[in-house]
């Protein structure tokens, strides 16, 4: 019988743990309103934003570190950390490629997202953000034709100052929890979306966050506004080099779609995970949620989470707008160590709101992974509907899955459905697979696959097949 | 081509196969006929490797290659095809994709390029037709709520597609119907060639009456007891195994 030991298993499937040998500046440790002025200053932004910033960490002051989650997380000394790392003397966004340090390049080459003009993927704009800035922005002239804003939010804090001060914050309230408040007050990078009435975003638009300096916390905020009628599918990509500390991430993710609009938001979250006894690995706090404002909008949220020590996050849809529509399609795989906790929430405010949640929980090795959701039908919500179903697939005997799903349904003419199963791959299959020719690896990740294969389905073509790859890389080493 | 020299098999510390001793030869239709209980299903899960099947001693060699110390994965790459009494469901997985993916396993041993999706559909197509399978079956998922007579079908297929030399057929025979075990039946003979061995192991003499062995063996307490042509099936079916 082909058994991989566990005992030998090395953490060389996470081919992206390198670190760029570059130098980089990076302000002071420690969060405090000193820190909060430099980094305003060091992204040239105009009074308002550091308002909002000192706002947002005033208001911290009082706040605390939420608890509730099923996972074991340690203590974070935020007092220890940096804010704000980037590659040194990057004053200014280079204008071109040509000015852009080959060293960054390279490192975005050998992570396969290339940048330089000739290699760039076809139908895909990419905003590469290292650490705290964003070095390069592919195909933002071609866009820019068409009326699409696609930039860096530091770029766009100065050039669109009335579209970032009229959605940012709209969606998550600067004092909506802990780590929300703190990216409100330190956040660094990230993009900027802006997709004009009546235009169908041609391309995919991605950004591609690396994490690379030590000791550095990436707080990353993302805006995307989908005016009427307008379309837009949006890709984002994570990972970080193997360090032994643990690192933080706590993003926001705003998404607002106007009447008729549609968002689709897909992310692969590849950060590392620790090694296998669950030392090192990143914390992945993240607060993502989509705005269906207008009459008829969409957002769909689709998510394969592989990488993280502890991911905790719930992509959530307020379905304002009346028959607007919310999805949230999820694979989570934890093995090793890594612990998930994540899910949905699917605020329905509006008449004939739907909304339709699939998650896929796959855990192996010591991991633990829970599926936490809320669907909550406002008084208004007439004929809201919701369609719920909860999957979770065991490999091996040590892992642990859960699933706790919330309803709070205050309207009397709507109508949830939930389906929910849990099973496990069993020797049986294993064999029955092995006994027509497939190894032991091949033969779990075709049934894993198959498990998620309704999730990775949604993902945009040109990523479904890397999805479906690191689906099998990340259960590496759990065959026994 | 197989030869099962002095073979002792336990599963969990039970001692089950006790100096098991057949050899097969090229082109051969054997029958291992036995009572329920007697362990002659742990003849085929040992030829094929299953966990937890220990061999305590013995040899086997099949094309005059040790098969125990290879991986079950190895045996089928080399010709061995084991059809299931329970084929197992895998949900999620399309029999199409799960078809194409084990007759890529099977090119890619030897040294072939993964076959064309197009090429794999026409020989699907024509494959289902003889054993008479809707191709609306392989867009379900592999063995998910498949009758007992589609699941056995479904076995005869990727028989079919694999090419093995070798094929063991554990209680191929329960839980089909008169029509249906006749179906199955005749698609197996099809199947015969001078080139490919069979083994077949039944309890019942009905599977024997549309698969004419050249040999039947009796299998009890662990090995064979006896060896004769085809009469002795139905000898036994007339007697019994006592």
């Amino acid at each position: 019988m082909n058994k991989v030991n566990k005992d030998n298993f090395k953490q060389d499937s996470y081919k992206y743990g390198f670190v760029t040998d570059i130098e980089n500046e990076k302000i002071q440790k420690g969060l405090n309103e000193e820190v909060i002025k430099l980094i305003s200053m060091k992204k040239n932004e105009p009074q308002w934003m550091l308002d909002w910033r000192l706002a947002a960490f005033e208001r911290l002051q009082n706040m605390s570190v939420p608890k509730w989650a099923k996972a074991e997380i340690e203590e974070i000394d935020f007092q220890d950390l940096y804010y704000y790392s980037s590659p040194k003397d990057f004053k200014e966004k280079p204008k071109s490629l040509d000015e852009v340090d080959p060293k960054l390049l390279e490192t975005y080459e050998k992570l396969g997202i290339p940048l330089t003009e000739q290699k760039v993927l076809a139908g895909v704009a990419v905003d590469a953000v290292f650490d705290s800035v964003s070095v390069a922005t592919t195909f933002k002239e071609k866009l820019n034709e068409i009326g699409v804003i696609f930039c860096p939010i530091s770029e766009a804090i100065q050039k669109h100052p009335e579209l970032v001060k009229k959605y940012i914050g709209s969606v998550i309230p600067v004092t909506d929890h802990f780590y929300a408040t703190l990216n409100s007050a330190v956040f660094s990078d990230g993009s900027f979306v802006y997709i004009p009435k009546g235009v169908k975003c041609p391309m995919e638009l991605s950004t591609y966050f690396r994490i690379n300096a030590s000791e550095t916390g990436q707080f990353e905020r993302t805006l995307i506004i989908a005016d009427e009628d307008s379309y837009v599918s949006y890709l984002e990509g994570c990972t970080a080099p193997m360090r032994d500390e643990n690192q933080l991430h706590a993003a926001n993710v705003e998404l607002v779609a106007l009447d008729n609009a549609e968002i689709k938001y897909s992310t692969v979250q590849n950060w590392y995970p620790g090694d296998e006894n669950g030392k090192g690995g990143i914390y992945n706090f993240v607060t993502k949620r989509g705005l269906c404002k207008g009459k008829n909008s969409k957002i769909s949220w689709t998510q394969i989470e592989t990488g993280s020590a502890i991911t905790w996050k719930y992509p959530s849809c307020i379905l304002r707008g009346d028959n607007s529509t919310g999805e949230f399609y999820s694979v989570a795989i934890t093995n090793n160590h890594q612990q998930a906790d994540t899910g949905t929430k699917m605020i329905h405010l509006g008449k004939n709101t739907k909304s339709k949640i699939i998650s896929k929980g796959i855990s192996a090795g010591k991991s633990s992974n829970t599926y936490r959701g809320l669907v909550s039908f406002h008084r208004k919500a007439e004929n809201a509907k919701n369609f719920t179903q909860c999957d979770s697939l065991l490999v091996g005997s040590e892992c642990k899955a859960n699933t706790i799903p919330l309803t709070e349904n205050n309207s009397n003419s709507s109508s949830i459905e939930h389906e929910a199963t849990t099973s496990k791959i069993s020797d049986e299959q294993l064999f029955y697979c092995m006994q027509r020719g497939l190894n032991a690896e091949e033969a779990q990740s075709l049934i894993v696959n198959g498990f998620c294969k309704e999730v990775l389905q949604k993902l945009p073509m040109e990523f479904a097949v890397e999805a479906q790859k690191l689906v099998s890389i990340s259960l590496e080493g759990s065959v026994g | 081509m197989l030869d099962i020299k002095n073979l002792n098999v336990s599963v969990e510390d039970k001692l089950i196969l006790k100096n098991l001793n057949l050899s097969l030869g090229k082109g051969q239709v054997h029958a291992i006929m036995g009572p329920n209980g007697s362990g002659k299903s742990t003849i085929a899960h040992t030829l094929a490797g299953k966990p937890n099947y220990d061999v305590n001693s013995g040899e086997v060699s099949f094309n005059g290659e040790d098969l125990l110390s290879k991986d079950p994965y190895e045996r089928s790459l080399d010709g061995l095809f084991l059809a299931f009494q329970y084929p197992i469901e895998l949900p999620g997985v399309t029999n199409a994709s799960y078809l194409k993916q084990i007759v890529n396993a099977h090119r890619k041993s030897k040294n072939e390029t993964p076959i064309d999706a197009g090429e794999f559909l026409k020989i699907l197509k024509e494959k289902s037709k003889q054993l008479d399978i809707p191709m609306d079956m392989h867009s379900r998922f592999v063995n998910t709520g498949f009758s007992g007579g589609e699941k056995k079908k479904n076995e005869v297929l990727q028989m079919d597609l694999l090419d093995p030399s070798l094929i063991i057929m554990d209680e191929t025979d329960s839980g089909l119907d008169v029509d249906a075990l006749k179906s199955t039946a005749e698609a197996i003979n099809k199947l015969r060639n001078s080139d490919r061995t069979f083994l077949i192991i039944t309890h019942y003499l009905r599977l024997l009456e549309y698969i004419e062995p050249d040999f039947v063996h009796v299998f009890q307490n662990g090995s064979v007891i006896e060896t004769g042509d085809k009469s002795l099936a139905s000898k036994i079916d007339q007697e019994g195994y006592n």
